[in-house]
């Protein structure tokens, strides 16, 4: 199980790091296997720094992020390649994730000589294989190939099948899809599912509503850095309690029925609600309003 | 009538040939219609947008018509364009961002735009304060520099600006992408507000989001490769699909409601086709659950009772389940 306890990151921001800036504030929750937890925010709600947290690109201000009982904090050398060998991520721009000057596939042979250097070719080869079927690629397309010769959804494919390649027990997906286009973007979601009844344990990061209640067991609405409603996701889609929480699901775009027409000043309104809480005041505290579902007193 | 397009071509420059980019695109907007152009990444949307206000030095006229209130625009010509950007046609570009000078407060950039098209800056203040209002923003932002601004901010300033003189045409590309719902929300609403006080006579959105079209566009007209697929007020075209691509992509949408433990959605199989090169017939063949050897022949493009559509084997009007559809892949 992965574990956050009263996680905090605060940045220093401004000339030589003068001020603060509240970025996640006591943020608790945990992935079990097997469990998608969507986090979900608009720009500067912290989301994508808690994914960073957890896959240690970043280190907490205070509290503590503990995988299987260790506090990963701590890990060093072994250890940590111990820890990637089960953690493993994956970011919004499949472009920029890769060196332009080589062939994609050199991700695999950098996994195969960092963690697996006693492996033959043949079967790492064969294991290569695997991992793109089971990421729905056919290995003729996307083998030997620049990036620049492949589409987005097939490179943000081979990063999902590089993770595959260790034994990772959980992944962070943070915008993965939101480069995409519609007609694969849905793919890679359902490749997500894929992992998930494999047993795999996802943090899926996005600023899209629809997008998280598709494929997520647990929400969490997230606003500066700090949790404003958290549950199951039917519960938290189905009766949000937060008024922030309401007002962001009548603001995503649906197909098939319109927006409420109120005018530009309605609309105005939730962007002043969603800029309106001061960061670096306390995070408000959760309440219980029903069996797995949390909200914050607004 | 207020913008006709006919068999418009544009191309890109590049060593390897001629990127087919818009290959003849013909179609129409009336007063006071918002139309959404929507399609994939490469599909052209955002080459026809450019296109009909300035084609950058990539890109090359190689042939068509547009026609804005009567007056043929001399798109090939970017000096004798001069006389129509901002007043006749006008743009929001997608980064707000880069479209503002870093170093001018706000005001001031304006003061010197609104000169080099030889208007006066003091004429249209009171204009100008009035409209900011209108999207929420109070006159003080004149006096700020574009970094003190949030995104929605800035996107609607542009928008503001954009359409100050009133032009015919107004050509919104992806204005709404880079944005968070909210703001989204608002940024699109003040799209329909200003074509409703007339500040616009017509609009066009680009955008690949087909919900945000949805909720402020009149007609919805999707691109594939360069050419138009299909064309239909924007109730019918989500209702009812005709294009095969137009249906396979309104399905693979999830929406708030719909779980993959429940229902599984599916994207299109396969990817566009090279415009380097581009296949003859249908471009949409390859990846067509319903292609037959018709398709091997370019579809024509047909318009009846305001609904037009390129494909041989197109859904009658009253359409079948798009399910029907999905079961035959």
């Amino acid at each position: 199980m992965l574990r956050l306890e009263h996680v905090s990151k605060t940045y220093r921001v401004g000339a030589f790091g003068r001020s603060k800036l509240a970025a996640v504030r006591d943020i608790s929750f945990d992935v079990q296997p097997g469990e998608v937890v969507s986090l979900i925010g608009e720009s500067g709600s912290g989301k994508s720094t808690i994914g960073r947290m957890v896959l240690r690109l970043l280190k907490p201000t205070s509290g503590s992020i503990v995988c299987d009982d260790a506090e990963i904090s701590r890990l060093r050398r072994d250890a940590l390649k111990e820890y990637y060998r089960h953690v493993q991520g994956v970011f919004q721009d499949p472009f920029s994730s890769y060196n332009p000057i080589f062939k994609a596939d050199r991700i695999f042979g950098m996994i195969h000589a960092e963690f697996f250097p006693r492996v033959g070719a043949d079967e790492w080869n064969q294991r290569v294989r695997d991992a793109l079927e089971s990421v729905a690629l056919n290995p003729g397309d996307v083998l030997r190939k620049y990036p620049h010769q492949l589409s987005g959804g097939q490179l943000q494919r081979l990063l999902v099948a590089r993770a595959l390649l260790l034994e990772i027990r959980y992944f962070v997906a943070d915008e993965i899809i939101s480069m995409l286009d519609a007609s694969t973007r849905i793919d890679v979601l359902n490749l997500l599912a894929d992992l998930k009844s494999r047993g795999l344990g996802i943090l899926f990061i996005t600023h899209d509503l629809s997008l998280g209640n598709y494929i997520s067991d647990t929400t969490i609405i997230l606003r500066h850095g700090s949790i404003v409603e958290m549950g199951e996701t039917e519960k938290v889609f189905g009766d949000a309690r937060h008024p922030y929480t309401k007002d962001l699901l009548a603001s995503v775009p649906l197909v098939h029925k319109k927006w409420r027409t109120n005018g530009t000043g309605g609309a105005d309104a939730v962007a002043a609600a969603a800029n309106g809480a001061a960061p670096g005041t306390a995070a408000p505290e959760l309440f219980l309003v029903e069996e797995g579902h949390l909200v914050a007193a607004s | 009538m207020s913008l006709h397009v006919e068999d418009l071509r544009v191309y890109y420059r590049t060593l390897a040939g001629d990127v087919k980019a818009l290959d003849g695109v013909s179609f129409d907007v009336a007063d006071g219609e918002i139309m959404g152009l929507a399609g994939e990444s490469g599909c052209g949307k955002s080459t026809l947008g450019k296109g009909l206000i300035r084609l950058d030095g990539r890109m090359r006229y190689v042939g068509g018509h547009v026609v804005l209130d009567g007056e043929e625009l001399p798109i090939w010509d970017d000096a004798a364009m001069n006389d129509f950007r901002f007043r006749h046609v006008s743009i929001v570009p997608q980064y707000a961002m880069s479209a503002l000078n870093p170093t001018r407060k706000i005001g001031r950039m304006i003061h010197e735009l609104l000169r080099t098209r030889g208007a006066s800056g003091n004429g249209v203040q009171q204009e100008l304060e009035r409209r900011l209002e209108l999207v929420g923003l109070g006159p003080d932002v004149l006096g700020l520099y574009p970094i003190e601004l949030s995104g929605g901010m800035k996107q609607r300033v542009v928008m503001v600006i954009s359409t100050l003189l009133d032009p015919s045409l107004l050509i919104a590309d992806e204005i709404t992408s880079a944005l968070d719902v909210s703001t989204q929300k608002a940024v699109a609403q003040t799209l329909v507000e200003f074509r409703d006080r007339g500040f616009v006579k017509s609009t066009i959105v680009i955008t690949h989001d087909i919900a945000v079209l949805f909720q402020v566009a009149d007609t919805i007209l999707v691109m594939y490769a360069g050419k138009l697929a299909e064309k239909a007020p924007a109730e019918e075209i989500v209702s009812s699909p005709r294009h095969p691509y137009t249906r396979l992509l309104i399905s693979s949408l999830p929406e708030v409601g719909v779980r993959h433990a429940e229902q599984e959605l599916h994207g299109i199989p396969g990817r566009p086709p090279s415009l380097l090169d581009p296949p003859t017939g249908c471009r949409f063949r390859d990846r067509c659950p319903l292609a037959t050897d018709r398709c091997l022949q370019e579809p024509p493009w047909v318009e009846e009772d305001g609904r037009g559509i390129a494909c041989w084997e197109a859904a009658p009007v009253a359409p079948a389940a798009p399910s029907v559809l999905v079961e035959a892949r």
